[in-house]
């Protein structure tokens, strides 16, 4: 990957290969030629290789730490659970790769094939790939300016050989920068199911995953749904529920109601789905009585049954 | 032309301090939020600056998200929170024309107006500025620490939760922090522990230890254990002052004994 200059303008900017920053880049002369504002042709490239993909669901969120890989990890395992089906997780989250640990992956590498990497498998019928595998000691950081970030999620969607997969999971970081314009323009030709939107019900964090709804609706990304988690905590001792992040003006709940997006549902706060994490468990099996385990299972088909009346929706189309 | 140490309008500031954690969602922006208030109840004059582009806590949490910034000669004002203007306030957030629009840029462009945040803010002279950001170790943090290195910042806070997850992304800020020459002052361990309202029982929701255990491990200081406190969530949702309203919630005393560790290290720096 070579290195860009710091005042990069972008490959697609008008002033590309013309700025003073581009003096002495390696791409200059390309960009200058106008070769920048074509349509990358690895957009093509990821198209075919997301023929054998059935299903693309990207886990979203605006705020930090609400529990999108969390989710995703669930959102995996319940999918998994039935054998028929394949499943990917796709980590996408460059500087801090949560996934492998949660899925029990910590200290494996990837292998190169004929064909592209391979992921790393939980299951069978469950893969994974993660920058966290490519990282020699669990101390590395991956301090990284947006564009190689980019190249790392091209070369994901491109060069690991998924193989035929009923449900791709991506899982990013916080934000609406570099990762998440990349995965959509990525995968724009290879059209994604649509998003989940992981928030708690706080407004410190609504008012981030507002604007993450809005740049779905700017990128033209559908929304299967909201994701309400750390919602309320039951005392183990006193069984009184105590809310920990309060929903002063709302929740999730009100949120959804006024920017029209479905609520996928609510899932309390448990403190084994954290040591289940730790662990790389899955939670869904360690704790199967617990209401959160419920919440997950509830959301997880709601999800499967958006996929399915969306899948129908199309071959529809395409048989008229 | 780059502002130098001898001119430019961080001159007037006497400690910088960065507040950093690999793991989003951990507390960064709350406990950026609490020491500069314990810290102007200790008679300190600080200013805070939000290079959290994408998500913007910080006006909310201050109670002033529905201000405007203005220019002046030396560059923009910041947002007083408080009449005294002991706490001056810079972030994305009061750019934006509607508080939901999305901040969508690439690196480049969240580049060049981090640059701008610190080389273009009238701070004036203050005591203290506090640094919060985003999580990660990407284009905020490399470009914070590249505009601030002239300036000598004092060292970088960084923030965890108890649990194994979040521990292992802070290693990775731990090593961002050696790379980039940054003094590590210490790690605050957040969200240890909740005590039930009702009954006093202690839940570890988010495990125990691991913050603690990785300032061991790194031989950094250790800043102390936050708990859980609904009260400090809400306090910050309604943009109240923590420490003056709430002197007996169960966070109280570890912000207290966090801001009196700052002080007590800048006082023996200057010393």
């Amino acid at each position: 990957m070579e290195e860009v200059p710091q005042d990069c303008p972008g490959t697609s900017s008008t002033q590309a290969g013309k700025g003073a920053s581009c003096q002495g880049c390696p791409n200059q002369r390309l960009c200058a030629s106008g070769a920048g504002a074509a349509p990358d042709p690895a957009i093509e490239e990821i198209k075919e290789k997301m023929r054998t993909v059935k299903h693309k669901i990207l886990v979203l969120s605006g705020k930090g730490g609400v529990g999108k890989s969390t989710f995703s990890a669930h959102l995996a395992h319940g999918l998994a659970e039935d054998e028929s089906k394949q499943v990917a997780l796709l980590d996408i989250d460059i500087c801090g790769p949560s996934i492998p640990k949660m899925m029990g992956l910590e200290g494996e590498q990837v292998h190169q094939s004929g064909s592209g990497w391979s992921p790393v498998y939980v299951e069978e019928n469950l893969g994974v790939m993660s920058v966290g595998f490519l990282l020699g000691s669990l101390d590395d950081a991956v301090i990284w300016r947006g564009p190689k970030k980019n190249g790392m999620i091209k070369q994901f969607l491109r060069d690991v050989d998924w193989g035929e997969i009923d449900y791709l999971i991506v899982d990013t970081p916080p934000g609406t920068s570099d990762e998440h314009l990349s995965i959509v323009q990525y995968l724009s030709a290879a059209h994604i199911d649509g998003a989940v939107i992981i928030t708690t019900p706080q407004e410190v964090s609504l008012q981030d995953v507002r604007k993450e709804i809005n740049f779905c609706h700017k990128v033209k990304l559908p929304i299967i749904g909201v994701v309400e988690n750390m919602s309320g905590f039951i005392c183990p001792k006193c069984k009184n529920e105590s809310q920990i992040f309060p929903p002063t003006t709302g929740g999730a709940e009100v949120m959804c109601q006024d920017l029209k997006v479905s609520l996928l549902g609510k899932v309390p706060l448990d403190p084994q789905i954290g040591k289940s994490c730790d662990k790389g468990q899955s939670f869904l099996t360690e704790v199967p009585d617990s209401p959160a385990t419920l919440a997950y299972r509830n959301i997880i088909q709601r999800i499967q049954d958006f996929c399915d009346i969306h899948s129908s929706k199309e071959e529809k189309l395409i048989s008229c | 032309m780059e502002a130098t140490q001898e001119t430019g309008n961080l001159t007037g500031i006497r400690q910088i301090i960065l507040v950093l954690s690999g793991k989003g969602g951990v507390g960064k922006s709350t406990i950026s939020t609490e020491l500069a208030l314990a810290l102007r109840h200790s008679g300190k004059k600080v200013g805070i600056l939000d290079v959290d582009l994408c998500g913007p806590s910080i006006p909310r949490m201050l109670k002033v998200q529905n201000k405007a910034v203005h220019q002046c000669d030396n560059g923009w004002v910041p947002v007083f929170v408080d009449q005294e203007q002991t706490i001056s306030l810079m972030s994305v957030g009061f750019l934006l024309e509607k508080p939901d629009e999305a901040v969508v840029w690439r690196g480049p462009k969240k580049n060049a107006l981090i640059k701008q945040f610190v080389s273009d803010v009238a701070w004036g002279n203050l005591d203290y500025l506090i640094v919060d950001t985003p999580p990660g170790t990407s284009d905020e943090h490399i470009s914070t620490v590249e505009a601030l290195r002239p300036y000598k910042p004092l060292g970088a806070i960084l923030v965890t939760t108890p649990q194994a997850i979040s521990v292992g992304d802070v290693r990775r800020e731990l090593t961002f922090c050696k790379k980039t020459g940054l003094r590590v002052l210490g790690i605050v361990e957040n969200m240890s522990g909740f005590v039930c309202p009702h009954c006093s029982e202690c839940t570890n929701l988010f495990s125990k230890g691991g913050g603690e255990e990785l300032a061991r491990h790194a031989k950094v200081p250790f800043l102390g254990c936050v708990p859980l406190d609904p009260q400090l969530t809400k306090s910050l949702e309604e943009g109240q002052d923590f420490i003056q309203e709430f002197p007996k919630s169960p966070a109280f005393p570890a912000f207290i004994s966090i801001t009196q560790q700052i002080l007590d290290g800048t006082s023996a720096q200057t010393s």
